[in-house]
């Protein structure tokens, strides 16, 4: 589903990742784990087109290194960013809409919507409150359902889990848990390092902006030595 | 004070008024060009000046002003969008102050152009046949194409609602203004957003320049005298707030009106007091956010 291969990265002129190579395969989740200012945040936003990258991101066969962001969306690439970004001045119902304002499925916009609402309750209560009254584990599930109301492919989550309360966290791991069996691809970037390995298939290890360390997750939950050289904060 | 009646106090208020839907449609095009774009327009007085005379223009043609109403913002649009793909966007990501210096620049050469193919001096602007006179609204008579001027503001601004608050692309504006980035990661093309913010922005500006033109005639320097005007609405209403713009163009209008009622000399500083007072009470403008460029 998704290759990428020396994958460079600058912020303007500082040069955050070197030759990352990692890769997806449909129906997988995939866990990218590190400690902060590893570069994870770099890596999503990269295969995203949202930074300044050199190598390669083949995405279902297509290289799309130089294609902007809003192409990549339409190719099936969807993006929950770090910061929740849930749009004020908006309702639960509109940013639910703004996930589906440049997709083809627009013309059945009410019906994905009682689909997505029967997937996150908490969200169909409150359809028509101001988004950012609700909260932050709400507000993380608006954007996570934003992100999949337009069915994408492969969905890439920077750390879903912070900031929110436990019970909120089981329920989202479970919905991804289903995700997976209904098809979706899922690229994790979590802290929450035991629970994302729980989820996960495989999981790639960061650090400095290098892919250092690469295995299932069952191995990796195993391998307290790696865990504690490269995720303890 | 002798012959101040209440009438004439009421009658100055629509007068006020009409002015006032004027400075509104100017204003919110600036408002939803900044909003959208984090582009100070310099230029938009020039785009209002442009839509008075491509106005005048049409009429020496032969047409008329109902046609003048569709055209004008039309073709006073195209000329926004094509300034903006080409002049503005190349300064994206650059700073506010390059965009501003620009349209500064850009708004001297639409002047001068001007000059260069209409004169120097202004213009009269003939009202329209069907609303020359006067009505009586109850307190007394009141000039036609004034009441159409409030009529056609609120008509323009009803339908800008309704686009921005019942279509897919009024929803991609507002989330655009607010958070460019998620609306990209959602498959927006954000620069063609742009290109129609700022088209819209300057075809409303195109018309209120037409609309202002039988109160004012035409000349020139019709947009550089607007944008002080338009500066005190701005500041006063807040600066990228649409629902701002409304309430303080209106205020703006009514206040120049009433202080030239009173005391005519006082009329352009009154509008400067206001907008003093407004500052020491509220910084950030009546609908403004805080901080917004800092
Ligand atoms: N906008 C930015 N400009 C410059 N440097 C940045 C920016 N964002 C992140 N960095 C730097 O890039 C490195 C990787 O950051 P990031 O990808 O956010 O790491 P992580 O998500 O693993 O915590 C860090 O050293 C960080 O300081
Ligand atoms: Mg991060």
């Amino acid at each position: 589903m998704l290759q990428v291969a020396r994958l460079n990265a600058w912020y303007g002129a500082s040069h955050v990742l070197q030759d990352i190579g990692l890769d997806v395969k449909q129906g997988e989740i995939v866990c990218l784990i590190g400690r902060n200012g590893a570069g994870k945040t770099t890596t999503l936003k990269s295969i995203m087109g949202l930074v300044k990258t050199g190598g390669s991101t083949i995405f279902k066969g297509k290289e799309i290194l130089s294609e902007p962001a809003h192409t990549r969306f339409a190719l099936g690439l969807a993006y929950v960013p770090e910061e929740r970004r849930i749009v004020q001045g908006l309702s639960v119902r509109e940013n639910l809409r703004l996930g589906l304002v440049a997709s083809p499925a627009k013309k059945n916009e009410a019906a994905l919507i009682d689909e997505i609402a029967d997937i996150f309750p908490r969200l169909a209560e409150r359809l028509d409150q101001e988004a950012v009254t609700m909260s932050g584990g709400e507000q993380q599930m608006l954007a996570i359902a934003r992100a999949m109301i337009a069915k994408p492919d492969l969905i890439m989550l920077d750390e879903p889990s912070e900031g929110i309360m436990p019970v909120l966290v089981d329920e989202m791991f479970e919905l991804f848990r289903k995700m997976k069996t209904q098809g979706t691809t899922i690229l994790l970037v979590e802290q929450n390092v035991e629970l994302a390995l729980a989820i996960a298939d495989r999981a790639y290890v960061l650090d400095q902006g290098s892919v250092v360390h690469h295995a299932t997750a069952a191995a990796l939950l195993a391998d307290d030595e790696i865990k504690e050289r490269y995720c303890s904060v | 004070m002798p012959g101040l009646s209440f009438d004439l106090i009421a009658m100055q208020l629509f007068t006020g008024l009409a002015l006032g839907a004027i400075y509104v449609l100017f204003a919110i095009g600036l408002s939803l060009i900044f909003g959208m774009l984090t582009v100070v327009n310099f230029a938009h007085g020039a785009f209002y000046m442009v839509g008075a005379y491509v106005g005048l223009f049409l009429i020496s043609l032969g047409g008329n002003f109902w046609l003048c109403l569709v055209a004008v913002p039309l073709i006073v649009g195209i000329s926004g969008m094509i300034v903006e793909r080409f002049l503005i966007r190349p300064l994206y990501g650059r700073g506010i102050d390059y965009p501003l210096l620009l349209t500064f620049g850009l708004s001297y050469i639409m002047v001068e152009l001007i000059r260069i193919g209409f004169g120097t001096s202004g213009y009269p602007f003939d009202t329209p046949d069907l609303l020359q006179g006067a009505v009586n609204i109850g307190i007394g008579y009141f000039p036609l194409y004034r009441l159409f001027v409030i009529g056609a503001a609120a008509v323009v601004l009803l339908g800008l609602w309704l686009f921005l608050e019942r279509t897919s692309f009024g929803l991609i504006i507002r989330a655009g203004a607010r958070d460019p980035q998620i609306v990209r990661v959602l498959g927006v093309d954000v620069a063609r957003v742009w290109l129609y913010v700022f088209g819209i922005g300057t075809a409303i500006a195109g018309l209120a320049g037409l609309l202002a033109a039988p109160l004012q005639g035409v000349i020139p320097e019709m947009g550089a005298n607007i944008l002080a005007e338009a500066f005190v609405v701005t500041v006063v209403g807040g600066m990228g707030s649409i629902g701002g713009a409304v309430i303080a163009g209106l205020l703006v209008g009514v206040v120049i009106s009433m202080t030239s009622l009173f005391a005519p000399e006082m009329a352009k500083v009154s509008i400067f007091a206001l907008m003093a007072i407004v500052l020491l009470i509220r910084p950030q403008g009546f609908f403004g956010r805080a901080g917004l460029m800092s």
